[in-house]
């Protein structure tokens, strides 16, 4: 896909690096507002989506790169489960983190609160793992998919000037 | 009556997408046919959760004295949502692979195993 | 801390977890990814065996997520368990034996068929992924968990399908019409579970079946459910995806997809006998399960005789021999509200339904691979062309032999076993739908005998020559399913004694489901 205009890639060269932080604030606050893992990353994987296309497939592919992404995404994953296997002392997933003290330990106070962020256990560590995966592997699907485009599109000019 | 429009408009997104899924040749408009079902069943779910007068069931500095809706078909719809896009994005990419063996993206032209 | 409570999620989290780290170890050395694999799975197939022995013995087992204890079900004085929980009787375990066999020979035979060198860690990973959703469907026990299961299924199984994409079109157009069905299937699964949960406020399975009414919604639900999951297992009139699917994907991917079709079987079965448990008109819905047996058998057959394609053929027998399942264990549904038919022939219709499950598990699968072989030495899957091939492959005549006599029901092998438990006692119930089985099994030995005869006898052909014999790790995958399958033949009293005749109570006596975890009520 061919580059954008100069005063598309200035505007984004500003602005992504906000929509990763907005997606980075998404993905850390989940238990407390709306949000979470999920919807965190796939903010984040829109600001690499915009980076593609302001930049064009040749160009993003030299800042974006597919193994890191993939490295990324398999942390993100291991990260998920061996967080659900600290818990077998009791039983899979258990949350040994909530009411304790420690690591986002703080007592929850039932009902309507202004909001702690020190609490709720393992669910901020889950949606970090999530919001990791999630990002890695939508971010790997545009890359991958814009790949499949350029081969096409490299294809049919061959066979537009045979 | 006019508490059922919700279900109403479930039933037109399921139907028009079936009617897409019958009646269209082209690959990418039997994903975006799927795409109408996959949405109306999340309408669907969101629906059933609904109280009259309640708010969103977030404790971090809500209203005080006010039901909350039902929180259950929210996780279920989120679930769900997420795994309308792995599915979107899988049937994308086989329209894209298919194009690449073969040219085109209509079932008629397309189609070789047969029997 | 007793490790050997906490084995019912052992069986899942551990093949999870290898499969996440399967693209990490990728990195570092292709080869191993395969060996790791097969490791993971071989603990797995003990975990299950040790499983299946405490659950004989003792009894269901329970296992909640995120409580205090394995079998806390009802958290602090309510009176619904609303937590995900892991419920695994008889039946489930049965179905997941099939599983952990398959899918571990499945990776044994993989080692040396898959020759391709860039995809091949991706191919692991999916691998684990589809064991692990098929273990979740038969192990759980909230209908949500089984929804998100079903999907993780399909999109491992469409991966897999189109895993030789990237240089022939025919496996994506393949996949792309099994991802079509699928995601259907899934959606109005979906729809159905909403409906239940806009009535009932819960998604467990045994909390649904105390106090299901059988409203006009609950029909509707149950017409969705039954035509749905039949679709998923390959039943006609929903049979189109089938013959491609099975005849495109890599052959230890078809064996277990033929385990992974079952599982939704499994599903039909649980949603009627213990979800509507004794609200439900079971003559009318035996019937229309019976029908669907009926179709699915005959049109099976009919369809299969004529193919050139040898894994499309014996796709097509996959279909037919669905419909021996659905025969037996809906004659046991249309009679179940009738204590005396029952135990004349009820329960033996049910035992030959579902221990041919396990069958058809055993030498379908045998008969892909042994394809997969010939695919793997010839390059072809074209009966015209292939020909003369015992002269060069003896160890996989021999099996081929095994397979096709097992499908065709002669003795000494398992399939003789079932079908005659089914033939016996459905022949009481009604004798027309008797006979019919007998002649789509005579129609069965035909088309393999066309077959034996195309690809393996006949002289030595010249484009031949070079064919040896297949590597070591698949004969070795082959000679395990053949010895099960003459194992099974040879005792079957054994087999139905311990392991299919508490699977088939365990659906019969509609309540135990129910009160393992609301305690008596």
């Amino acid at each position: 896909m061919k580059e954008m205009s100069r005063i598309v890639k200035i505007v984004t060269n500003f602005i992504y690096g906000f929509i990763i932080i907005f997606g980075f604030y998404i993905i850390a606050h989940g238990h407390l507002t709306p949000g979470g893992g999920f919807q965190g990353g796939a903010v984040v994987a829109s600001a690499f989506a915009m980076l593609l296309i302001s930049y064009g497939q040749l160009k993003a592919k030299k800042f974006l790169n597919i193994n890191i992404f993939s490295l990324l995404e398999s942390c993100g994953l291991t990260m998920f489960i061996v967080v659900a296997f600290l818990g077998l002392g009791t039983t899979f997933f258990y949350n040994f983190l909530a009411n304790s003290g420690s690591w986002f330990g703080n007592m929850v106070i039932p009902g309507i609160n202004p909001g702690d962020m020190n609490t709720a256990g393992v669910l901020p560590l889950m949606n970090i793992a999530v919001g990791l995966e999630v990002f890695a592997g939508l971010g790997i699907i545009v890359l991958l998919m814009a790949d499949g485009a350029e081969y096409t599109k490299k294809k049919e000019n061959a066979e537009n000037d045979r | 009556m006019i508490g059922n429009f919700p279900y109403i408009t479930v039933i037109i997104y399921i139907g028009c997408g079936i009617y897409i899924l019958m009646f269209q040749k082209n690959l990418i408009k039997l994903a975006i046919g799927i795409n109408l079902i996959e949405n109306g069943i999340n309408l669907f779910l969101i629906t059933l959760g609904f109280k009259k007068g309640a708010v969103a069931p977030i404790y971090t500095q809500a209203p005080s004295g006010q039901s909350m809706v039902l929180p259950t078909p929210q996780a279920l719809t989120l679930t769900s949502i997420v795994i309308g896009i792995a599915t979107t994005a899988l049937i994308l990419s086989m329209a894209m692979m298919i194009y690449k063996h073969y040219g085109s993206i209509e079932v008629n032209e397309v189609r070789r195993l047969r029997g | 801390m007793n490790l050997l409570n906490h084995t019912p999620i052992l069986i899942l989290a551990l093949p999870l977890l290898a499969a996440f780290l399967i693209p990490i170890i990728g990195k570092i050395n292709k080869k191993a990814t395969g060996i790791f694999a097969t490791l993971v799975l071989g603990l797995s197939l003990i975990l299950t065996i040790i499983l299946a022995v405490k659950i004989l013995s003792v009894g269901p087992q329970i296992y909640v997520f995120g409580a205090k204890s394995p079998l806390l079900t009802l958290p602090s004085s309510l009176k619904f368990p609303i937590r995900i929980m892991f419920q695994v009787d008889a039946m489930g375990i049965f179905m997941g034996l099939i599983t952990a066999l398959v899918s571990f020979l499945g990776a044994i035979y993989s080692l040396a068929f898959i020759d391709k060198k860039d995809g091949l860690d991706s191919y692991y990973s999916l691998l684990l992924l589809l064991t692990v959703s098929m273990f979740g469907m038969e192990f759980t026990g909230d209908l949500f968990n089984f929804f998100v299961f079903l999907e993780i299924a399909s999109m491992a199984s469409v991966s897999l399908i189109c895993y030789r994409g990237t240089d022939l079109g025919e496996p994506v157009e393949a996949g792309f019409k099994y991802m079509v069905v699928s995601s259907i299937a899934a959606l109005m699964v979906l729809f159905a579970i909403g409906i239940f949960y806009g009535e009932y406020d819960v998604l467990n399975i045994a909390a649904i079946a105390s106090v299901i009414k059988y409203s006009q919604l609950d029909k509707i639900a149950l017409g969705i459910l039954v035509s749905v999951l039949a679709m998923k297992a390959g039943a006609v009139p929903m049979h189109m995806w089938t013959p491609d699917a099975y005849s495109e994907a890599p052959a230890p991917i078809t064996m277990i997809l033929v385990a992974a079709s079952q599982a939704s079987l499994y599903a039909i079965f649980r949603v009627v006998f213990s979800l509507y448990n004794i609200t439900l008109n079971t003559l009318a819905v035996g019937w229309i399960i019976i029908i669907f047996g009926l179709l699915s058998m005959f049109i099976g057959v009919t369809m299969a005789i004529i193919q050139k394609d040898i894994k499309r053929l014996m796709a097509y027998h996959a279909i037919s021999q669905t419909g021996y399942m659905l025969l037996g264990v809906g004659v046991g549904l249309a009679v179940l509200a009738n204590p005396t038919a029952l135990q004349r022939y009820g329960i033996t219709a049910m035992e030959g339904g579902i221990f041919h499950i396990m069958n058809h598990a055993m030498y379908k699968g045998l008969l892909f691979l042994t394809a997969g072989a010939l695919f793997f030495r010839t390059g072809t899957r074209d009966l015209n062309k292939m020909g003369g091939l015992a002269h060069y492959m003896k160890y996989t005549t021999i099996f081929f032999i095994i397979g096709a006599a097992a499908i065709a029901g002669l003795p000494p092998f398992n399939g003789f076993a079932s079908k005659l438990l089914i033939y016996e006692s459905v022949y009481k119930f009604n004798p027309l739908l008797s006979i019919i089985a007998m002649v789509v099994s005579i129609l069965t030995l035909a088309s393999f005998v066309k077959v034996f005869h195309s690809a393996f006898l006949g002289p030595k052909l010249p484009q031949f020559i070079e064919v040896k014999e297949v590597p070591r790790s698949m004969v070795f995958a082959m000679a395990v399913l053949s010895f099960i399958i003459i194992f099974f033949g040879l005792f079957p009293d054994l087999i139905v004694k311990n392991l299919v005749h508490p699977a088939v109570m365990s659906l019969i006596e509609q309540f135990k489901y129910t009160s393992t975890v609301l305690g008596g009520m």
